[in-house]
């Protein structure tokens, strides 16, 4: 146990978890900064860094009440891919009859861009939440279902042959044994799932909102007012980067015994 | 039933054939009487084991010996009730088997164990499967694991213990419930030889200590010899029985037995049925 003890006490010496990536951030803006002087790149194509920031600070609350309905649209269709994409990955991975009919329909689905079927959504469900909602769920479902459908069909025959000689029903070991399996993958699936489902909610807004995140980019980029589109920019980053690690917390939780968390696990012991 | 062997491996001397005299038939124990197994695939039906006759007694242990691919493990299963034998009927305890009946504990290659429950929780898992109480197991599932030397690791998570550590407590899953029959698939196959030894001396104590029936697939033909009341020799594919020995060696057995003389013309005698078929892998 000496050994996760110091690495656990070197981590927290440089919090490793955060201070790296920021650390490098900063060297990006600095290069950025950096960039825009030594060629003089002009305002109206990227940006000083400063302006970002000074827009920011200015704009912040027009900003945050505008990235509000982009949340609830990426929270609401990343909740609808995981309510519909692991029991479908249950179905697919279950029954080799509907994963000879659905599975390579749902590939082929992937292949059409969101992007470009976005304003049939905007023609549906008018210019409200909806057709958001429907864009992240569209972009995140996917990733759910392949990473889901993985992990399901990982499991080993033989746990599961001895279970069922143990005379569990179905679903006693399907509870007991193939869904907990299951988990590793469906939480990975559902990491890329969070973000993706940012770049739809923010996909849906482009092509026909008058509220979010997105909206204030189309906006900015129609009157040349870049820093506001940048700083729209770091704020749906920052969005990306917050859900992913609520998403990762709540994966932390629930599997505590996966080998990825177990250096957690000595150090809590 | 007469074993098939090839005339030049007749077993000599005080070695003999086990044959029906030696089984007493009956109700208990387990009789398989014309079983065989083909699978059917694409490129036509694969035969698996071809029909089999012989019977397992109530506290007997039984070893079975193979090539790869012999059909071992699908007799394993065929006795478990996960599958349908092709033709033939498997009694257990004079009851036919068509469905998991639960009266077994199985041990694999491999562990199994579950990594998100502790240990203990791994092993109450067929009081889990099986609906039965489990606060009446619960005793039951810490003393088995006393028996075995895990007493004060109930409460840790599988990959904290050592691969042998693992497959004890795999062992005590397959007793919890009490089942008449063990099936045991290669158990040490994954051990190192020095924790194997000591496994099969431990495992040896626990059959005699349990009086369970147990059935052992292996590939080491000394484990064979030291662990079996009779062992049975089995064919390459599609697997047939090629004989049936008797081992005689007095019980309780230590390791020193392995240089007996009737030990060694044991493992002799079986290893030509490998070395006139090819290797033994």
């Amino acid at each position: 146990m000496a050994e996760p003890a110091v690495m656990a006490k070197g981590s927290r010496l440089l919090n490793a978890a955060w201070i790296r990536p920021f650390l490098f951030l900063v060297l990006i803006v600095a290069a950025w900064d950096l960039s825009i002087r030594l060629f003089h790149i002009p305002a109206y194509q990227i940006p000083a860094p400063v302006d970002v920031v000074k827009v920011l600070w200015t704009d912040w609350p027009e900003l945050l009440s505008q990235s509000w309905p982009t949340t609830y649209a990426t929270i609401a269709g990343f909740l609808l891919s995981a309510l519909f994409g692991i029991p479908a990955a249950m179905l697919i991975a279950g029954s080799k009859t509907v994963e000879s009919y659905v599975y390579p329909l749902l590939v082929f689905s992937q292949s059409i861009p969101k992007v470009a079927i976005a304003p049939l959504f905007v023609v549906w469900f008018g210019f409200g939440i909806l057709p958001k909602v429907i864009c992240a769920f569209l972009l995140g479902f996917f990733p759910v279902v392949v990473s889901a459908v993985q992990g399901f069909k990982s499991v080993d025959p033989d746990m599961v042959d001895l279970a069922r000689a143990m005379q569990g029903s179905r679903t006693n070991v399907f509870l007991a044994i193939n869904l907990p399996h299951a988990m590793p993958a469906i939480f990975s699936g559902l990491k890329v799932s969070i973000t993706l489902a940012v770049v739809g909610a923010v996909v849906g807004e482009f092509v026909g909102s008058n509220s979010g995140i997105g909206y204030v980019m189309q906006r900015s980029i129609g009157t040349f007012d870049l820093p506001t589109m940048f700083a729209a920019l770091v704020i749906l980053a920052l969005l990306g980067v917050i859900l992913f690690w609520v998403v990762d917390r709540i994966e932390r939780l629930v599997i505590p015994w996966h080998s990825s968390q177990r250096a957690d696990i000595v150090i809590a012991a | 039933m007469k074993p098939a062997l090839s005339p030049t491996i007749r077993p000599r001397g005080h070695l003999r054939l086990a044959t029906e005299e030696t089984a007493h038939g009956g109700a208990s124990g387990i009789q398989l009487s014309g079983v065989s197994k083909t699978y059917r695939s694409r490129e036509g039906d694969v035969p698996s084991l071809r029909p089999l006759d012989f019977h397992i007694n109530e506290g007997e242990f039984f070893v079975v010996v193979g090539p790869s691919g012999c059909g071992k493990s699908t007799l394993l299963k065929m006795i478990s009730g996960l599958l349908p034998p092709s033709t033939g009927e498997i009694k257990v305890e004079g009851v036919p088997v068509t469905k998991p009946h639960g009266n077994v504990g199985i041990v694999f290659q491999s562990a199994m164990l579950l990594p998100w429950r502790t240990v203990l929780s791994n092993v109450m898992l067929p009081i889990d499967m099986k609906r039965l109480p489990r606060d009446k197991y619960l005793p039951r599932a810490r003393e088995l694991l006393k028996t075995v030397g895990l007493e004060g690791f109930e409460n840790k998570l599988p990959w904290q213990l050592s691969g042998g550590m693992q497959q004890r407590a795999s062992i005590c899953r397959a007793l919890v419930h009490d089942p008449k029959i063990m099936l045991m698939d290669e158990p040490f196959g994954a051990l190192d030889a020095m924790t194997r030894e000591k496994m099969n001396v431990e495992l040896q104590r626990i059959q005699r200590e349990t009086g369970k029936t147990v059935l052992l697939i292996t590939h080491s033909i000394p484990e064979a010899v030291f662990l079996a009341d009779r062992i049975l020799v089995m064919t390459e594919r599609p697997g047939a029985i090629a004989a049936i020995y008797d081992v005689p060696l007095p019980r309780p057995r230590t390791l020193d037995i392995m240089a007996d003389p009737l030990f060694i013309a044991l493992t002799q005698t079986i290893r030509q049925h490998f070395s006139s078929q090819g290797a033994l892998d």
